[in-house]
This record gives C-alpha cells, structure tokens and sequence, in this order.
C-alpha cells in the first residue's frame, strides 16, 4: 500500500524541500562556477580540433617548459569549433587565446571589444614581422590591422586532376576557358564527369564562385564586398559569374546528379580517383584526402594546377583563393597578454614549421621553403607554397571572409543558384538585398 | 492500485495529509517542478523574451519591439519553410499510421514468431538518428550507393536526393522508417486491451475479420489513435536532426522546413532574436494543433471507448 509510506507526512515533506534545495543550490553553483577556472596564471587557448592538433600540442609543451604562465590547450571538435567559440565568447569563460580563419570569422568579436589589436606588437617584433609571408599576414586582418598570427599550414584551392584520363585523351591541365571548354566536351563525350562537385554541401560550390568572380572581376570586386559594401553584388562581375556558373551546369560540366553528391563522405573525392570524373577544385588537403581514401591514385594519377583565365576576364591567373591560413587571436580582457604574444612568437619558429611539414602542412613562415624537402610529399607541397608565394592576391574564402549574418545567406543563395532554383538575375537581387 | 486504498487508513491529525486522500503530499512534486521551471518554462521565457529583442550572442540584447514578428509575416522564406513542415507532417502521418496500425494489431495477436518479427521491425528505433541518417545518405549516393543499382529497377531515379520532391520525400521516409516501430508499440499497447469478449461476440454474430477490425478494433482504438498522431505530428514540426545530416536544407532551400530554419537562423546566421521569433511561433503552433486534435477527438474528456460495457 503506497499511502503508508506517504502518510509520513511531514517528514518526507521536509525530506523533499531539503532534496530540492539542495538541488537547486547545486543548479546555482552550477551556473556561477565558471568564473573561478582561468585564473592562477594559466591561459586557455582553443584550437580547432583535428590530426594537427599534436602540433600546436607540442607546442605548447615545450612553451610551458619555461614559462611561470602555462597554457592550457583545449582541442574541440572541428564541427562544433564555430559555435563553441561563439557561445564561449559570449561567456565569463572565454578562452584567452583562439584558433580563427581571420577577416569576417573574428569581425563580430572585433566589433565588441574582445579581440587584442596585435599590430604594433607585430610590427615591433622582427620575429613576428618578418616571419610569415606578407599576403598572408595580411589576409587574416581587418581594416589594415593585425589581430591575428599564422599557426596553421596554408589552404589554397586548387584545381586537381586525374592525370591518366588526361593523358588517355590527349589532352593538357586547362590554363584558358578555351582549354576548359574542350576538355569538357571531350570529357563528356567519353561518358566522364568533366568535375565532380560536392554539390550537396554548398562550400565546394562556392570554391567555384569564388575562382570565376576573380578571374572575371579581379580580387577588387570581393575586396569591396569584404569591406562592407552590399552593393558590390550589383558588379556586372557578379552577374556574369553567376551566369557562367549556369552555362556550367547546363552544359553539363558537373554531371547530372552533382546535387545529391557529398564531399564529407568522399563521394566526391572518389569520382575523381575512380576515374568517373576528370577534374575536381578542392582545397589543398584535397591531397591528402586522396591519399588516405586512395594512396596509389595520389602518388601516380592525381595532378594539380591553378585555374585556368576565363574569357574576357581581368583577373589575374596567378591570384590564388581559399584559406590562406589560420590564426590564433588574444582575447582582449586576458589577464596574461604578455606570454600570449610570447607564445605567439613560437609560430614562427623553425622547430614549429618543420612540425607543420612532418605533420604534411604547407607553413606561412618565411623559413619554410627549404624545409619542404622533406615533407612526406615534396613535389605537391613545393608547388604549392610557391603557387602562393607568388600569387598577386590571395582571396579568403567568402564563408571566412564576410561575417556570418552575411556568409549564411549567401551560402544559401549559392545553393539555390546551383540547384536551378534561382536565375543568376535574382541571385545577384538577393546578396545585394541581404542585410 | 490507489482505488483500492481505503481512506480511513490516511486519516491522521497531520495537516499535510489532510484533504490528500491516497495522493503524495506536494513536497514529492518539489524535484520535478524545479527541473522542470529551470530547464523548460525558464528557457522557454526566454525564448519568448529574445523575439522581441536583436541578439547577436555575443553583445547584450537590444529590444526591438515587434520587428522580429512583423517580419516573420513578410518573410517568404519563413512561409515556405512553414508550407514545407506542414507538407512533411501531413506525408508523415499518411505514410505512417496505415503502416503503425496495422502492424500494432498484428503485433498484438498470439501468432507464431510475432514476438521473433515484432524485435526485428523494433530495431529502427534503437539506432540513432545520426547513425541512420548517414546510412541512407550512404544508401542513396547517385554515383556508389544501392539507389544506383537497384534505382531504376523500381523506378527511382538515382538522383533523388537531388530532386525537391525526392529529397523531402526521403526525409519523410527516413522519419517514418524511424519512428513506425514507436507508433507500433503504442498500437499494439492499445490493441492488446481490447477485451477478447467483443471479438467473441461479433464471431459468434458471423462478423469476419476485416468487419471485426473495422467494427471493433478501429473504433476500440480512436484514443490510442490521438496519441499515437498528436506525438507524430509533434515529432514532425520538430524534426531536424534528418535534414540537418541529410539535405542541409537542400537542394537550394527545398527541405528547409521551420526547425532547420530556426537553426540555419540562430546558430548559423547568429540572428538569434529572429531564431527566436521562429521557434516561439513553432511552440505556439504545435501547441495548438495539439490541443486542437485532442479537443476534437474528444480525447480531452477521457471518454470511455468502453461506454456501457
């Protein structure tokens, strides 16, 4: 009988009281314990949590040799890096240093105060100063000042190729849009996919934005975007981007099904190393990518190069797009700035660039070009940091690039373009409308 | 159990026991009702307060008045996105009752191997969301999943997650194939409490087996239909995890339904107020179509199915 247990009245009642008290208490406590946790001369940094990490691991390691300051390194897992970030920032917990993709990435933390200017410490420190390549010092950068250091290898997209289809059909890697166009109906004509595009996600189909608006245009259309301006959508480089993007899918440069096409589960990636599709423009880890799913076809087939000039555009062939690197950026209310910035300083050193280059990373630092030798893939990895090395211009990629109230919504614009639900006319309405 | 409690026995000089008869005092409820204002009518408030106000997450919230309501009613896409839950919630519904209903009332017989097949058809439910939505991305890849061997056989184009009816009709199959084996269970629950005399009464009458379910078990199970519907269509308004992993909203924005909307809004865009804005309108009308239902079946009053029996 349950009432006889019940009918304890008081006694269960305060029984219950006390519980719920207790557990509110613990509710409270709960919510106000954060506060206590950065003190006592640490430093949390965040970094973006992949295989790489061991790097910045090691580096902090050997920086809490020495230091009477350690840092402690908090790795969170990629996919949710972007939103831990924000909602820690919004909180007394916020790391004191952390991993960001520069411009609009850290522009809203910018704007409230809660991001270090690093300038004059960079421009007072000829290890800062001189340790990176300029381009890339500056990508990462808002409104001409510094607010971030390099710590990551470089990220150009580039375009990649199946070398034995090109050479099967007699044709060289495009360097013009008439190269392009005949390799496309060459390609088509043989029944192969002239580019796999992971079409399902939206930021490999911006990679193709991006490229053809600064072939068309030049890098100063996006420039003048970047810097606020919504009505630099109303460019006639815009438009006629959208409309080659169009006349792509129409002529089937993509195939018919690139809308259902993944690229996280290496669909994508696959068509191009099976040999269903020629072409495929992806960032550089592309590589590697291919060489854990296919390690044959990545050693002996897989090609790359810039890509190619499109006729009638300004842009010069040279300029490169995508994630120049990332930084790492000092919270403003830090109660350790000084060995934040000396931390800072280990990005560019020898010993943390030659861990990059084992690690298979491409480095931003000056020093980096004769270590490359002896990077697990020497060849790709010297191409590419020259291809950077030399480019006039060096576009971050829009996603990174605009702040996210912007970069959503033309992401989501981007998509409904390449699905064939809007007309490149009311592609361009809409980013100049988006506010 | 408590019927059977006599009322003399919580008599006592008590005052909390007093009036209380066969029921805990409320110091029981204390745990719950804390957990429950501090993690949902609190957040909840919340949420009501941050449609009102421009949030970026990071600065402190400004009010803005209606403007996040106002431009809820202009915006095209929160219309479409709503035409969109309203399309998947009716698709769920049609696809899974029939399928629920039919297979609980099975389930609920004494056949051989039912509780050997009534396992297997419960496995579903136990796989995570995640799991299974990356299963049937896999499944459904044009170029190296199933659907590109077996597609045309039974007339389904490869590319169907590249179509908009496709890809939200896959979604609706995703959540269907998920969540039949939850309604099936509450079928079978309520099919299992039929009384066995009804059954022996319409044989004894000449009623088949189609008449008896349509005569008997159908109308025996309208309650059990409610519920099963109201938690199916609550489900489907907010259902998210599917579209997040399978379509991000695609192709272009033709999945986008509310949920996906609100987090595309809030956790993407950062637009939080508005985000705000669209999950206190998703609140307010699943709860009204909740309340709807249960009002029009009569599921409120707790009628009887078992009137004068």
């Amino acid at each position: 009988m349950r009432s006889g247990i019940f009918s304890q009245g008081t006694r269960t009642t305060r029984w219950a009281a006390t519980a719920a008290a207790m557990a509110m208490t613990g509710l409270l406590a709960g919510c106000g314990s954060g506060d206590g946790g950065s003190d006592g001369g640490t430093l949390t940094a965040y970094v973006y949590g992949d295989d790489a990490v061991k790097v910045q691991q090691a580096a902090v390691d050997s920086f809490n040799k020495t230091s009477d300051v350690k840092i402690k390194l908090v790795p969170v897992p990629g996919t949710d890096y972007v939103n831990k970030l924000r909602s820690a920032m919004g909180s007394p917990n916020a790391p004191d240093i952390f991993y960001n993709w520069g411009a609009g990435s850290i522009k809203p933390y910018v704007d409230a105060g809660q991001v270090a200017d690093l300038t004059s410490a960079v421009n007072d420190d000829a290890t800062l100063k001189d340790g990176f390549i300029p381009s890339i010092m500056t990508a990462g950068g808002l409104d001409g000042k510094i607010y971030g250091v390099p710590m990551r290898g470089m990220q150009p997209v580039m375009l990649f190729y199946n070398k034995s289809l090109f050479a099967q059909h007699k044709l060289e890697p495009p360097t013009t849009w008439e190269d392009l166009q005949k390799a496309i109906t060459t390609f088509k004509d043989a029944g192969i996919t002239p580019f796999a595009l992971g079409g399902a996600e939206k930021w490999p189909e911006l990679m193709w934005m991006e490229y053809l608006l600064d072939r068309i245009g030049g890098p100063e259309v996006f420039r003048k975007i970047q810097d606020g301006d919504t009505d630099g959508w109303g460019d006639p480089a815009v438009l006629k981007t959208a409309q080659t993007v169009k006349e792509l899918i129409d002529d089937g440069a993509f195939g018919k099904n690139f809308n259902s096409v993944d690229y996280a589960s290496g669909a994508a990636p696959t068509l191009l190393s099976k040999g269903k599709a020629a072409m495929h423009l992806m960032g550089s880890w592309e590589y590697s990518t291919q060489l854990g799913k296919a390690p044959e076809f990545a050693e002996k087939d897989l090609g790359w190069t810039t890509f190619p000039t499109v006729a009638g555009g300004v842009g010069d062939a040279a300029n490169i797009v995508g994630n120049p690197t990332n930084y790492w950026s000092v919270n403003s209310r830090t109660k350790h700035k000084d060995a934040a910035i000396e931390f800072l300083k280990a990005m560019a050193s020898e010993t943390y660039a030659q861990d990059l280059v084992d690690n298979g990373d491409v480095p931003t630092t000056s020093n980096a070009a004769s270590m490359l030798s002896g990077s697990p893939n020497p060849q790709f990895a010297t191409d590419q940091y020259q291809m950077v090395e030399k480019a006039p211009s060096f576009t971050l990629s829009w996603d990174q690039a605009l702040e996210s109230k912007y970069a959503t919504p033309l992401l989501t614009e981007i998509s409904k373009l390449f699905a064939g639900k809007t007309s490149p006319e009311q592609f361009v309405e809409a980013m100049k409308a988006a506010k | 159990m408590s019927d059977h409690t006599p009322a003399a026995k919580t008599r006592g000089d008590r005052k909390a026991a007093v009036g209380n008869v066969g029921r805990p005092p409320v110091g029981w409820a204390v745990p719950g009702i804390v957990f429950f204002v501090v993690f949902a009518i609190v957040p909840l408030g919340i949420a009501v307060y941050l449609s009102f106000c421009d949030w970026d997450g990071l600065n402190s919230p400004t009010m803005t008045g209606l403007d996040n309501w106002t431009r809820l009613f202009k915006d095209s896409e929160f219309g479409q996105a709503a035409w969109l839950s309203l399309l998947l919630t009716t698709i769920s519904w049609v696809f899974q009752t029939p399928v629920a209903l039919l297979l609980g009332v099975w389930a609920a017989g004494r056949q051989r191997s039912r509780a050997v097949l009534s396992a297997i058809f419960f496995i579903p439910l136990l796989l995570s969301t995640t799991a299974i939505a990356m299963l049937f991305r896999a499944l459904l890849d044009p170029n190296f999943g199933v659907i590109k061997s077996i597609g045309p056989w039974i007339g389904v184009d490869p590319n169907v997650m590249g179509s908009s009816t496709g890809a939200l009709l896959v979604v609706a199959f995703v959540g269907g194939w998920q969540f039949m084996p939850f309604h099936t269970l509450i079928y079978q629950g309520g099919a299992r409490q039929i009384p066995d005399v009804l059954y022996q009464a319409a044989a004894i009458d000449g009623a088949g087996m189609v008449r008896q379910f349509f005569h008997i078990t159908l109308p025996q199970l309208r309650h059990t239909m409610t519920t099963s519907s109201v938690l199916m269509i609550v489900g489907s308004l907010t259902y998210f995890d599917t579209v997040l992993i399978m379509t991000r909203g695609g192709p272009g924005t033709d999945t986008t339904i509310l949920p996906y909307l609100m987090y595309r809004t809030g956790f993407q865009t950062y637009d939080l107020g508005y985000a705000a804005a669209i999950a206190t309108a998703l609140v307010i009308v699943a709860t009204g179509i909740s309340l709807l239902m249960v009002r029009l079946t009569g599921f409120g009053s707790m009628r009887s199915t078992r009137e004068g029996m």
